[in-house]
Protein backbone atom coordinates (compact mmCIF):
# COMPACT_ATOMS: atom_id res chain seq x y z
CA UNK A 1 0.00 0.00 0.00
CA UNK A 2 2.88 2.47 0.42
CA UNK A 3 5.37 3.64 -1.42
CA UNK A 4 8.14 2.23 1.05
CA UNK A 5 12.18 2.23 0.10
CA UNK A 6 13.20 -1.01 -0.20
CA UNK A 7 13.66 -3.11 3.18
CA UNK A 8 16.52 -1.89 5.11
CA UNK A 9 17.17 1.43 2.82
CA UNK A 10 18.00 4.16 5.08
CA UNK A 11 16.01 6.93 5.44
CA UNK A 12 16.91 9.63 3.44
CA UNK A 13 18.16 13.25 4.58
CA UNK A 14 16.00 16.03 4.94
CA UNK A 15 18.62 18.96 4.49
CA UNK A 16 18.48 20.84 7.67
CA UNK A 17 18.26 24.80 5.86
CA UNK A 18 14.90 22.98 4.30
CA UNK A 19 13.42 24.38 7.87
CA UNK A 20 9.38 23.62 7.70
CA UNK A 21 9.36 25.34 3.97
CA UNK A 22 10.52 22.64 1.96
CA UNK A 23 8.51 18.83 3.24
CA UNK A 24 9.98 15.97 1.43
CA UNK A 25 7.51 14.15 0.66
CA UNK A 26 8.83 10.76 2.28
CA UNK A 27 8.04 12.13 5.19
CA UNK A 28 4.39 10.83 4.17
CA UNK A 29 5.45 7.52 2.86
CA UNK A 30 7.62 5.25 4.97
CA UNK A 31 6.90 2.93 7.03
CA UNK A 32 10.15 3.96 9.56
CA UNK A 33 9.27 7.20 9.43
CA UNK A 34 5.79 5.91 11.04
CA UNK A 35 7.68 3.71 13.93
CA UNK A 36 10.05 6.93 14.83
CA UNK A 37 6.45 9.09 15.05
CA UNK A 38 4.78 6.27 17.73
CA UNK A 39 7.81 6.35 19.54
CA UNK A 40 9.29 10.28 19.68
CA UNK A 41 5.94 11.72 19.25
CA UNK A 42 3.02 10.04 20.52
CA UNK A 43 5.06 7.99 23.12
CA UNK A 44 7.89 11.27 23.96
CA UNK A 45 7.30 14.85 25.69
CA UNK A 46 3.92 15.52 23.48
CA UNK A 47 0.78 16.35 25.01
CA UNK A 48 -2.21 13.98 23.13
CA UNK A 49 -6.19 14.91 23.52
CA UNK A 50 -7.87 11.28 24.92
CA UNK A 51 -11.32 12.54 25.82
CA UNK A 52 -13.21 15.30 27.62
CA UNK A 53 -13.69 15.38 31.49
CA UNK A 54 -17.59 15.22 30.35
CA UNK A 55 -17.49 11.57 29.39
CA UNK A 56 -16.51 10.59 32.89
CA UNK A 57 -18.97 11.91 35.39
CA UNK A 58 -18.89 9.11 37.89
CA UNK A 59 -15.95 6.75 39.14
CA UNK A 60 -15.38 3.57 37.56
CA UNK A 61 -16.12 5.53 34.33
CA UNK A 62 -14.47 4.88 31.86
CA UNK A 63 -13.13 5.72 27.84
CA UNK A 64 -11.43 3.32 25.71
CA UNK A 65 -9.15 5.59 23.13
CA UNK A 66 -6.12 5.64 21.17
CA UNK A 67 -2.96 7.81 21.43
CA UNK A 68 -0.94 7.55 18.58
CA UNK A 69 -1.38 4.50 17.48
CA UNK A 70 -1.61 2.80 21.09
CA UNK A 71 -4.61 1.96 22.78
CA UNK A 72 -5.09 3.91 25.79
CA UNK A 73 -7.94 3.48 28.69
CA UNK A 74 -9.05 7.01 30.69
CA UNK A 75 -10.76 6.35 33.37
CA UNK A 76 -12.36 7.82 36.55
CA UNK A 77 -11.42 6.68 39.80
CA UNK A 78 -13.46 6.63 43.26
CA UNK A 79 -10.59 9.15 44.74
CA UNK A 80 -12.13 11.54 41.88
CA UNK A 81 -9.04 11.61 40.04
CA UNK A 82 -8.84 10.95 36.20
CA UNK A 83 -6.10 8.39 35.36
CA UNK A 84 -4.50 7.14 31.98
CA UNK A 85 -2.86 3.87 30.99
CA UNK A 86 -2.50 1.38 28.15
CA UNK A 87 -4.84 -0.57 27.21
CA UNK A 88 -3.06 -3.68 27.51
CA UNK A 89 -2.92 -6.92 30.06
CA UNK A 90 -0.05 -7.43 32.37
CA UNK A 91 -0.01 -10.91 31.47
CA UNK A 92 0.32 -11.44 27.95
CA UNK A 93 -0.98 -8.03 26.44
CA UNK A 94 -4.24 -8.93 25.49
CA UNK A 95 -6.63 -5.82 25.52
CA UNK A 96 -8.34 -4.82 28.76
CA UNK A 97 -11.11 -2.78 27.66
CA UNK A 98 -13.04 -3.96 24.86
CA UNK A 99 -15.82 -1.46 24.87
CA UNK A 100 -15.74 2.23 23.83
CA UNK A 101 -17.02 3.37 27.34
CA UNK A 102 -18.88 2.21 30.40
CA UNK A 103 -18.38 1.60 34.27
CA UNK A 104 -16.67 -0.97 35.53
CA UNK A 105 -15.44 -1.58 39.15
CA UNK A 106 -12.10 -2.66 37.95
CA UNK A 107 -10.52 -4.21 34.20
CA UNK A 108 -10.28 -7.90 34.55
CA UNK A 109 -8.50 -9.70 31.39
CA UNK A 110 -11.34 -11.90 29.77
CA UNK A 111 -7.70 -13.81 28.54
CA UNK A 112 -6.71 -15.29 31.92
CA UNK A 113 -8.47 -12.98 34.83
CA UNK A 114 -5.88 -10.92 35.81
CA UNK A 115 -7.35 -8.25 37.44
CA UNK A 116 -6.16 -3.85 37.23
CA UNK A 117 -7.36 -1.50 38.96
CA UNK A 118 -8.90 1.44 37.62
CA UNK A 119 -5.74 3.07 37.79
CA UNK A 120 -4.40 0.81 35.93
CA UNK A 121 -2.41 -1.28 38.37
CA UNK A 122 -2.47 -5.17 38.36
CA UNK A 123 -4.08 -6.60 42.19
CA UNK A 124 -5.38 -9.91 40.88
CA UNK A 125 -3.53 -12.78 39.65
CA UNK A 126 -6.31 -16.02 39.13
CA UNK A 127 -4.97 -18.65 40.50
CA UNK A 128 -1.68 -17.26 41.61
CA UNK A 129 -0.97 -19.74 44.47
CA UNK A 130 -2.04 -22.39 42.07
CA UNK A 131 -4.89 -25.22 43.03
CA UNK A 132 -4.54 -27.53 46.07
CA UNK A 133 -0.47 -26.62 45.87
CA UNK A 134 0.15 -27.29 42.61
CA UNK A 135 0.59 -24.47 39.47
CA UNK A 136 0.44 -20.90 40.55
CA UNK A 137 3.36 -18.14 40.03
CA UNK A 138 6.87 -17.81 41.81
CA UNK A 139 6.55 -17.18 45.14
CA UNK A 140 8.87 -13.90 44.51
CA UNK A 141 6.59 -12.82 41.41
CA UNK A 142 6.39 -8.79 42.54
CA UNK A 143 2.96 -7.49 41.27
CA UNK A 144 3.96 -4.11 41.03
CA UNK A 145 6.53 -5.08 38.77
CA UNK A 146 4.38 -5.73 35.77
CA UNK A 147 1.89 -3.77 34.37
CA UNK A 148 0.52 -1.45 31.84
CA UNK A 149 2.50 2.14 31.04
CA UNK A 150 1.00 4.55 32.82
CA UNK A 151 0.58 8.29 31.03
CA UNK A 152 0.57 11.57 32.67
CA UNK A 153 -2.94 13.62 32.99
CA UNK A 154 -3.68 16.71 32.24
CA UNK A 155 -7.10 18.86 31.96
CA UNK A 156 -7.50 21.79 30.46
CA UNK A 157 -11.40 23.71 30.49
CA UNK A 158 -12.38 19.86 30.58
CA UNK A 159 -9.91 18.79 27.52
CA UNK A 160 -8.24 15.56 29.05
CA UNK A 161 -4.66 15.17 27.50
CA UNK A 162 -1.80 12.56 27.92
CA UNK A 163 1.64 12.08 27.95
CA UNK A 164 3.54 8.85 27.99
CA UNK A 165 6.88 11.07 29.11
CA UNK A 166 6.47 11.91 32.90
CA UNK A 167 9.23 14.69 31.67
CA UNK A 168 6.74 15.95 29.66
CA UNK A 169 6.76 20.21 29.73
CA UNK A 170 3.51 21.30 32.06
CA UNK A 171 0.58 21.74 29.42
CA UNK A 172 0.28 25.74 30.17
CA UNK A 173 4.04 26.00 28.84
CA UNK A 174 4.14 23.65 26.13
CA UNK A 175 0.23 25.34 24.90
CA UNK A 176 1.85 29.41 25.24
CA UNK A 177 -0.37 31.59 26.77
CA UNK A 178 -1.94 33.17 23.73
CA UNK A 179 -2.93 29.78 22.84
CA UNK A 180 -4.33 28.44 26.11
CA UNK A 181 -6.26 31.64 26.52
CA UNK A 182 -7.79 30.84 23.09
CA UNK A 183 -8.87 27.53 24.81
CA UNK A 184 -10.23 29.52 27.67
CA UNK A 185 -11.79 31.78 25.70
CA UNK A 186 -14.06 28.63 24.28
CA UNK A 187 -14.18 26.63 27.02
CA UNK A 188 -13.47 28.17 30.48
CA UNK A 189 -16.29 27.37 33.08
CA UNK A 190 -18.89 25.57 30.93
CA UNK A 191 -19.96 22.57 31.43
CA UNK A 192 -19.91 20.65 28.56
CA UNK A 193 -22.19 17.94 26.79
CA UNK A 194 -21.35 15.48 23.64
CA UNK A 195 -23.69 16.00 21.23
CA UNK A 196 -22.33 13.46 19.03
CA UNK A 197 -19.53 11.24 18.23
CA UNK A 198 -17.82 10.40 14.41
CA UNK A 199 -15.05 8.84 12.84
CA UNK A 200 -14.10 9.56 9.93
CA UNK A 201 -11.73 7.65 7.60
CA UNK A 202 -9.24 9.15 5.63
CA UNK A 203 -7.66 7.50 2.84
CA UNK A 204 -4.30 9.40 3.56
CA UNK A 205 -1.34 9.95 5.98
CA UNK A 206 -2.34 11.85 9.08
CA UNK A 207 0.32 15.31 8.66
CA UNK A 208 -1.31 15.42 5.39
CA UNK A 209 -5.21 16.57 7.42
CA UNK A 210 -2.75 18.16 10.41
CA UNK A 211 -1.25 20.46 7.57
CA UNK A 212 -4.82 21.02 6.45
CA UNK A 213 -6.29 22.52 9.50
CA UNK A 214 -3.47 24.59 10.16
CA UNK A 215 -3.57 26.25 5.94
CA UNK A 216 -5.41 29.24 6.71
CA UNK A 217 -4.46 30.14 2.95
CA UNK A 218 -6.79 27.36 1.08
CA UNK A 219 -9.94 28.41 3.17
CA UNK A 220 -11.40 30.87 0.69
CA UNK A 221 -10.03 28.68 -2.67
CA UNK A 222 -10.85 25.59 -1.58
CA UNK A 223 -14.07 26.07 0.19
CA UNK A 224 -16.57 27.83 -2.35
CA UNK A 225 -20.19 27.16 0.03
CA UNK A 226 -19.85 30.49 1.46
CA UNK A 227 -18.81 32.77 -1.70
CA UNK A 228 -21.50 30.26 -4.16
CA UNK A 229 -24.20 31.17 -1.71
CA UNK A 230 -22.37 35.16 -0.80
CA UNK A 231 -23.01 34.17 2.85
CA UNK A 232 -20.10 35.92 4.10
CA UNK A 233 -21.67 39.62 4.28
CA UNK A 234 -19.93 41.18 7.24
CA UNK A 235 -16.52 42.07 6.79
CA UNK A 236 -13.97 40.09 8.55
CA UNK A 237 -10.42 40.23 10.04
CA UNK A 238 -8.60 37.93 11.25
CA UNK A 239 -4.68 36.43 12.11
CA UNK A 240 -2.95 33.23 13.40
CA UNK A 241 -1.28 32.69 16.17
CA UNK A 242 1.98 30.37 16.72
CA UNK A 243 2.76 28.73 19.88
CA UNK A 244 7.03 28.96 20.65
CA UNK A 245 7.55 25.49 19.80
CA UNK A 246 5.66 26.25 16.30
CA UNK A 247 3.23 23.26 16.53
CA UNK A 248 0.10 24.71 18.15
CA UNK A 249 -1.62 27.48 16.53
CA UNK A 250 -5.16 29.69 16.63
CA UNK A 251 -6.72 31.14 13.49
CA UNK A 252 -9.43 33.33 13.38
CA UNK A 253 -11.63 35.47 11.82
CA UNK A 254 -13.75 37.91 13.58
CA UNK A 255 -15.99 41.05 12.20
CA UNK A 256 -14.11 44.07 11.67
CA UNK A 257 -16.53 46.33 13.16
CA UNK A 258 -14.90 49.20 12.22
CA UNK A 259 -15.31 48.38 8.41
CA UNK A 260 -18.78 47.55 8.88
CA UNK A 261 -18.99 51.14 10.38
CA UNK A 262 -17.90 52.54 7.19
CA UNK A 263 -20.03 50.74 4.93
CA UNK A 264 -22.98 51.60 7.41
CA UNK A 265 -22.15 55.62 6.13
CA UNK A 266 -21.73 54.89 2.71
CA UNK A 267 -24.59 52.18 2.15
CA UNK A 268 -27.16 55.60 1.37
CA UNK A 269 -25.18 56.09 -1.99
CA UNK A 270 -24.42 52.50 -2.98
CA UNK A 271 -27.59 50.63 -1.91
CA UNK A 272 -28.26 49.74 -5.57
CA UNK A 273 -24.00 48.93 -5.74
CA UNK A 274 -24.46 45.57 -3.40
CA UNK A 275 -27.21 43.56 -5.15
CA UNK A 276 -26.23 40.14 -4.90
CA UNK A 277 -24.09 39.18 -8.28
CA UNK A 278 -25.14 35.57 -8.29
CA UNK A 279 -28.52 34.31 -8.39
CA UNK A 280 -27.73 31.58 -6.33
CA UNK A 281 -29.51 31.58 -3.07
CA UNK A 282 -30.56 29.41 -0.19
CA UNK A 283 -33.77 28.90 0.35
CA UNK A 284 -33.62 28.30 4.14
CA UNK A 285 -31.09 30.34 5.95
CA UNK A 286 -31.65 29.47 8.93
CA UNK A 287 -29.00 26.92 8.30
CA UNK A 288 -26.78 29.97 9.70
CA UNK A 289 -29.00 31.27 12.29
CA UNK A 290 -26.59 31.50 15.12
CA UNK A 291 -26.23 33.12 18.89
CA UNK A 292 -24.38 35.29 20.90
CA UNK A 293 -22.18 33.10 22.64
CA UNK A 294 -18.33 34.70 23.56
CA UNK A 295 -18.39 38.44 24.14
CA UNK A 296 -15.86 39.53 21.52
CA UNK A 297 -16.55 39.32 17.44
CA UNK A 298 -14.78 36.24 16.61
CA UNK A 299 -16.90 33.79 14.42
CA UNK A 300 -14.40 31.08 13.78
CA UNK A 301 -11.55 29.91 15.22
CA UNK A 302 -9.17 26.62 14.65
CA UNK A 303 -7.34 26.01 17.01
CA UNK A 304 -4.65 23.05 16.80
CA UNK A 305 -2.44 21.44 19.73
CA UNK A 306 0.76 19.68 18.68
CA UNK A 307 0.78 17.00 16.97
CA UNK A 308 -2.28 15.70 16.58
CA UNK A 309 -5.72 18.04 17.92
CA UNK A 310 -7.95 20.15 17.00
CA UNK A 311 -10.79 22.09 18.59
CA UNK A 312 -13.20 24.56 16.52
CA UNK A 313 -15.53 27.15 16.83
CA UNK A 314 -17.52 27.60 13.73
CA UNK A 315 -19.82 30.47 15.02
CA UNK A 316 -21.44 28.06 17.62
CA UNK A 317 -20.56 25.25 16.38
CA UNK A 318 -18.55 23.65 19.22
CA UNK A 319 -16.19 19.97 17.88
CA UNK A 320 -12.78 18.43 19.18
CA UNK A 321 -11.25 16.75 16.29
CA UNK A 322 -8.74 13.89 17.28
CA UNK A 323 -6.22 12.95 14.48
CA UNK A 324 -4.89 9.22 15.01
CA UNK A 325 -2.76 7.76 12.53
CA UNK A 326 -3.66 4.08 10.86
CA UNK A 327 -0.38 2.35 8.98
CA UNK A 328 0.85 5.58 6.84
CA UNK A 329 -1.34 5.75 4.29
CA UNK A 330 -4.92 6.10 6.32
CA UNK A 331 -5.95 8.01 9.06
CA UNK A 332 -8.86 8.30 11.70
CA UNK A 333 -10.55 11.83 11.96
CA UNK A 334 -12.42 11.45 15.94
CA UNK A 335 -14.78 14.46 15.70
CA UNK A 336 -16.98 14.92 19.04
CA UNK A 337 -19.86 17.64 19.14
CA UNK A 338 -20.37 19.40 21.50
CA UNK A 339 -23.10 21.60 23.43
CA UNK A 340 -22.78 23.13 26.95
CA UNK A 341 -25.05 22.04 29.62
CA UNK A 342 -27.03 25.62 29.69
CA UNK A 343 -27.67 25.75 26.29
CA UNK A 344 -31.55 25.98 25.53
CA UNK A 345 -33.83 24.62 22.89
CA UNK A 346 -33.17 27.44 20.41
CA UNK A 347 -29.40 27.63 21.11
CA UNK A 348 -29.27 23.66 20.90
CA UNK A 349 -31.01 23.40 17.29
CA UNK A 350 -28.56 26.39 16.31
CA UNK A 351 -26.00 24.25 16.49
CA UNK A 352 -27.32 21.18 15.09
CA UNK A 353 -28.06 22.93 11.67
CA UNK A 354 -24.80 24.49 12.33
CA UNK A 355 -23.12 21.18 12.19
CA UNK A 356 -23.95 20.40 8.91
CA UNK A 357 -20.66 22.72 7.72
CA UNK A 358 -18.93 20.28 9.63
CA UNK A 359 -17.98 16.39 9.28
CA UNK A 360 -17.90 13.98 6.19
CA UNK A 361 -20.14 15.56 4.91
CA UNK A 362 -20.02 19.42 5.92
CA UNK A 363 -20.77 21.64 3.62
CA UNK A 364 -16.95 23.29 4.30
CA UNK A 365 -14.91 20.85 5.45
CA UNK A 366 -15.92 17.75 2.95
CA UNK A 367 -13.72 19.27 0.76
CA UNK A 368 -10.67 19.34 3.21
CA UNK A 369 -11.33 14.92 3.57
CA UNK A 370 -10.60 14.38 0.24
CA UNK A 371 -7.43 16.97 -0.39
CA UNK A 372 -4.92 14.47 1.49
CA UNK A 373 -5.89 11.48 -0.75
CA UNK A 374 -5.18 13.85 -3.79
CA UNK A 375 -1.80 14.35 -2.20
CA UNK A 376 -1.09 10.84 -1.45
CA UNK A 377 -2.17 10.26 -5.28
CA UNK A 378 -0.81 12.67 -6.29
CA UNK A 379 3.03 12.25 -4.88
CA UNK A 380 3.32 8.39 -5.52
CA UNK A 381 6.51 7.99 -6.77
CA UNK A 382 7.87 11.49 -5.86
CA UNK A 383 9.12 10.37 -2.67
CA UNK A 384 12.49 13.00 -2.87
CA UNK A 385 10.63 15.71 -4.05
CA UNK A 386 9.17 17.89 -1.80
CA UNK A 387 5.95 20.67 -0.62
CA UNK A 388 6.71 24.23 -1.11
CA UNK A 389 5.51 26.03 1.64
CA UNK A 390 6.52 29.98 1.46
CA UNK A 391 3.61 31.42 1.32
CA UNK A 392 4.04 34.75 3.97
CA UNK A 393 7.69 34.32 3.80
CA UNK A 394 9.52 31.10 5.70
CA UNK A 395 9.29 32.05 9.56
CA UNK A 396 6.64 30.36 11.78
CA UNK A 397 5.47 33.80 13.29
CA UNK A 398 1.62 34.35 13.30
CA UNK A 399 0.15 37.98 12.30
CA UNK A 400 -2.97 39.90 11.05
CA UNK A 401 -2.41 37.98 7.86
CA UNK A 402 -3.80 34.77 7.04
CA UNK A 403 -2.98 34.49 3.32
CA UNK A 404 0.34 32.44 4.85
CA UNK A 405 1.36 29.19 5.87
CA UNK A 406 3.14 29.96 8.57
CA UNK A 407 1.62 27.40 11.11
CA UNK A 408 2.63 25.05 8.83
CA UNK A 409 5.91 25.77 8.84
CA UNK A 410 5.97 25.92 13.02
CA UNK A 411 4.07 22.23 12.67
CA UNK A 412 7.14 21.20 10.81
CA UNK A 413 9.83 22.98 13.24
CA UNK A 414 8.88 21.65 16.12
CA UNK A 415 8.18 18.02 14.24
CA UNK A 416 12.04 17.79 13.35
CA UNK A 417 12.69 19.07 16.82
CA UNK A 418 10.86 16.29 18.35
CA UNK A 419 11.69 13.71 15.79
CA UNK A 420 15.39 14.85 16.10
CA UNK A 421 14.97 14.57 11.87
CA UNK B 1 -61.89 -0.63 4.00
CA UNK B 2 -60.99 -3.79 5.14
CA UNK B 3 -57.98 -2.58 8.11
CA UNK B 4 -55.63 -5.55 6.46
CA UNK B 5 -56.71 -4.71 2.52
CA UNK B 6 -55.61 -0.76 3.81
CA UNK B 7 -52.50 -1.94 5.41
CA UNK B 8 -50.97 -3.92 2.58
CA UNK B 9 -51.76 -1.28 0.38
CA UNK B 10 -49.54 1.35 2.56
CA UNK B 11 -46.55 -1.23 2.36
CA UNK B 12 -46.53 -1.17 -1.28
CA UNK B 13 -46.69 2.56 -1.51
CA UNK B 14 -43.72 3.16 0.89
CA UNK B 15 -42.15 0.26 -1.24
CA UNK B 16 -43.05 1.81 -4.47
CA UNK B 17 -41.75 5.43 -2.76
CA UNK B 18 -38.66 3.92 -1.61
CA UNK B 19 -37.98 1.95 -5.25
CA UNK B 20 -38.32 5.55 -6.55
CA UNK B 21 -36.51 7.48 -4.28
CA UNK B 22 -33.44 4.79 -4.66
CA UNK B 23 -33.52 5.29 -8.53
CA UNK B 24 -33.15 9.51 -8.04
CA UNK B 25 -30.58 9.03 -6.26
CA UNK B 26 -28.87 6.23 -7.97
CA UNK B 27 -29.37 7.26 -11.65
CA UNK B 28 -30.94 10.81 -11.25
CA UNK B 29 -29.17 14.01 -10.66
CA UNK B 30 -30.55 13.88 -6.91
CA UNK B 31 -32.60 17.05 -7.68
CA UNK B 32 -35.76 15.73 -7.22
CA UNK B 33 -34.71 14.19 -4.41
CA UNK B 34 -36.67 16.14 -1.88
CA UNK B 35 -39.76 16.08 -3.56
CA UNK B 36 -40.00 12.51 -1.78
CA UNK B 37 -40.57 14.24 1.55
CA UNK B 38 -43.51 16.76 3.40
CA UNK B 39 -42.75 20.80 3.54
CA UNK B 40 -41.74 20.19 7.20
CA UNK B 41 -39.50 17.23 6.93
CA UNK B 42 -36.68 15.90 8.77
CA UNK B 43 -33.89 14.20 7.74
CA UNK B 44 -30.41 13.43 9.47
CA UNK B 45 -27.77 10.81 9.18
CA UNK B 46 -26.36 9.24 12.60
CA UNK B 47 -24.30 6.61 13.61
CA UNK B 48 -26.12 3.10 15.61
CA UNK B 49 -23.82 3.88 18.35
CA UNK B 50 -25.00 8.20 18.71
CA UNK B 51 -29.03 6.97 18.27
CA UNK B 52 -28.69 4.09 20.55
CA UNK B 53 -27.30 6.83 22.81
CA UNK B 54 -29.63 9.32 22.02
CA UNK B 55 -26.83 11.90 21.23
CA UNK B 56 -28.76 14.11 18.72
CA UNK B 57 -26.01 14.94 16.63
CA UNK B 58 -25.78 14.16 12.92
CA UNK B 59 -23.75 14.52 9.66
CA UNK B 60 -26.42 15.76 7.83
CA UNK B 61 -29.04 17.19 9.90
CA UNK B 62 -31.94 18.94 7.94
CA UNK B 63 -35.47 20.27 8.87
CA UNK B 64 -36.89 21.54 6.13
CA UNK B 65 -37.65 20.71 2.66
CA UNK B 66 -35.70 23.82 1.33
CA UNK B 67 -32.84 22.75 3.47
CA UNK B 68 -33.14 19.34 1.61
CA UNK B 69 -33.23 21.41 -1.64
CA UNK B 70 -29.88 23.40 -0.48
CA UNK B 71 -27.99 20.28 0.08
CA UNK B 72 -28.55 19.08 -3.30
CA UNK B 73 -27.82 22.56 -4.75
CA UNK B 74 -24.74 22.90 -2.90
CA UNK B 75 -23.71 19.74 -4.09
CA UNK B 76 -23.93 20.43 -7.35
CA UNK B 77 -22.93 24.21 -7.59
CA UNK B 78 -20.40 25.12 -4.85
CA UNK B 79 -18.77 21.78 -3.27
CA UNK B 80 -15.89 20.34 -4.60
CA UNK B 81 -15.54 16.56 -5.00
CA UNK B 82 -14.27 13.63 -7.16
CA UNK B 83 -16.73 12.10 -9.58
CA UNK B 84 -18.45 9.17 -7.87
CA UNK B 85 -22.15 7.47 -7.62
CA UNK B 86 -23.92 4.84 -5.42
CA UNK B 87 -25.83 1.85 -5.48
CA UNK B 88 -28.50 1.39 -2.96
CA UNK B 89 -30.06 -2.09 -2.17
CA UNK B 90 -32.95 -1.69 -0.05
CA UNK B 91 -34.62 -4.51 1.87
CA UNK B 92 -38.47 -4.76 2.64
CA UNK B 93 -39.42 -2.06 4.74
CA UNK B 94 -40.94 -3.00 8.32
CA UNK B 95 -44.37 -1.07 8.11
CA UNK B 96 -45.72 -0.36 11.46
CA UNK B 97 -49.74 0.17 12.44
CA UNK B 98 -51.41 3.12 10.62
CA UNK B 99 -51.92 6.19 12.86
CA UNK B 100 -54.72 7.88 11.28
CA UNK B 101 -52.71 9.39 7.65
CA UNK B 102 -49.58 8.35 9.19
CA UNK B 103 -47.37 5.37 9.51
CA UNK B 104 -43.51 4.20 11.03
CA UNK B 105 -41.31 2.44 9.09
CA UNK B 106 -37.95 0.83 8.97
CA UNK B 107 -35.71 -0.28 6.13
CA UNK B 108 -32.38 -2.05 5.87
CA UNK B 109 -30.18 -0.41 3.18
CA UNK B 110 -26.62 -1.41 1.54
CA UNK B 111 -24.87 0.95 -0.43
CA UNK B 112 -21.78 0.95 -2.82
CA UNK B 113 -19.89 3.55 -4.19
CA UNK B 114 -18.01 3.98 -7.41
CA UNK B 115 -15.42 6.81 -7.54
CA UNK B 116 -13.55 7.83 -10.78
CA UNK B 117 -10.54 5.76 -10.56
CA UNK B 118 -11.41 3.34 -7.84
CA UNK B 119 -13.38 0.11 -7.54
CA UNK B 120 -17.07 -0.65 -6.24
CA UNK B 121 -16.69 -0.50 -2.67
CA UNK B 122 -19.05 -1.25 0.20
CA UNK B 123 -19.92 2.42 1.43
CA UNK B 124 -22.63 1.88 4.02
CA UNK B 125 -24.99 -0.59 5.42
CA UNK B 126 -27.72 0.54 7.78
CA UNK B 127 -31.21 1.17 8.21
CA UNK B 128 -33.52 3.91 7.44
CA UNK B 129 -35.72 4.61 10.19
CA UNK B 130 -38.52 6.87 9.03
CA UNK B 131 -42.67 8.31 9.37
CA UNK B 132 -44.49 8.22 6.38
CA UNK B 133 -47.55 10.48 5.58
CA UNK B 134 -49.90 9.20 3.34
CA UNK B 135 -51.27 11.73 0.72
CA UNK B 136 -53.90 10.67 -1.40
CA UNK B 137 -52.33 7.28 -3.43
CA UNK B 138 -48.42 8.62 -2.31
CA UNK B 139 -46.25 7.88 0.74
CA UNK B 140 -44.23 11.07 2.03
CA UNK B 141 -41.52 11.09 3.98
CA UNK B 142 -42.64 12.98 7.22
CA UNK B 143 -39.14 11.92 8.70
CA UNK B 144 -36.28 10.09 7.85
CA UNK B 145 -33.14 9.32 10.70
CA UNK B 146 -30.37 7.39 8.57
CA UNK B 147 -28.93 4.89 10.96
CA UNK B 148 -25.63 3.79 10.09
CA UNK B 149 -24.47 0.59 10.65
CA UNK B 150 -21.06 1.56 11.40
CA UNK B 151 -19.58 4.72 13.29
CA UNK B 152 -16.87 4.90 10.94
CA UNK B 153 -17.57 6.90 7.89
CA UNK B 154 -15.51 7.20 4.76
CA UNK B 155 -14.17 10.79 4.20
CA UNK B 156 -16.40 11.70 1.85
CA UNK B 157 -20.34 12.12 2.39
CA UNK B 158 -21.66 14.03 -0.05
CA UNK B 159 -25.16 12.57 -2.20
CA UNK B 160 -27.88 11.63 0.08
CA UNK B 161 -28.23 8.38 1.48
S1 LIG C 1 -3.44 -11.94 28.75
FE1 LIG C 1 -4.60 -10.96 30.24
S2 LIG C 1 -4.80 -12.44 31.76
FE2 LIG C 1 -3.60 -13.41 30.31
FE1 LIG D 1 -10.46 23.51 4.90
Amino acid sequence: MNNLAPLGAEMPVWAKEDEGFHVPYWVFQREDVLEMENERLFQGETWNYMCLEAELQSPGDFVAVHVGETPVIVTRDHDGEIYAFENRCSHRGSLLALEDRGNVKDFTCVYHAWTHSLQGDLVGIAFKDGIGGKGGMEKDFCMNSVGPRKLRVANVDGLIFGSFDEDVDDIEDYLGEEVLDRIHRVLEGRKMVVLGRFTQVLPNNWKLYVENTKDSYHASILHTFFTTFELNRLSQKGGIIVSPNGGCHVSYSEIDQIAEAEKAKNTIYSDQNIRSQSDLQLADKSLLASFKEFDDDITLQILTVFPGFVLQQIQNSIAVRQVLPKGTDEMHLKWTYIGFEDDTTEQRRARLKLSNLIGPGGYVSMEDGCIGGFVRRGTKGASDNNAVLEMGGRSIEGGDDRITEASIRGFWAEYRMRMGL
Amino acid sequence: MNIHVRQAEVSALISAAQARYVREIDDGDCTAWPNFFVDDCFYTITSADNYAQNLEAGLVWLDSKDMLRDRILSLLEANVYERHSYRHMIGQPFVGELEGDEVDSETSFMVARITREGPTDLFATGRYIDRYRIVGDEAKIVSRTVVLDSNQIDTLLGFPL
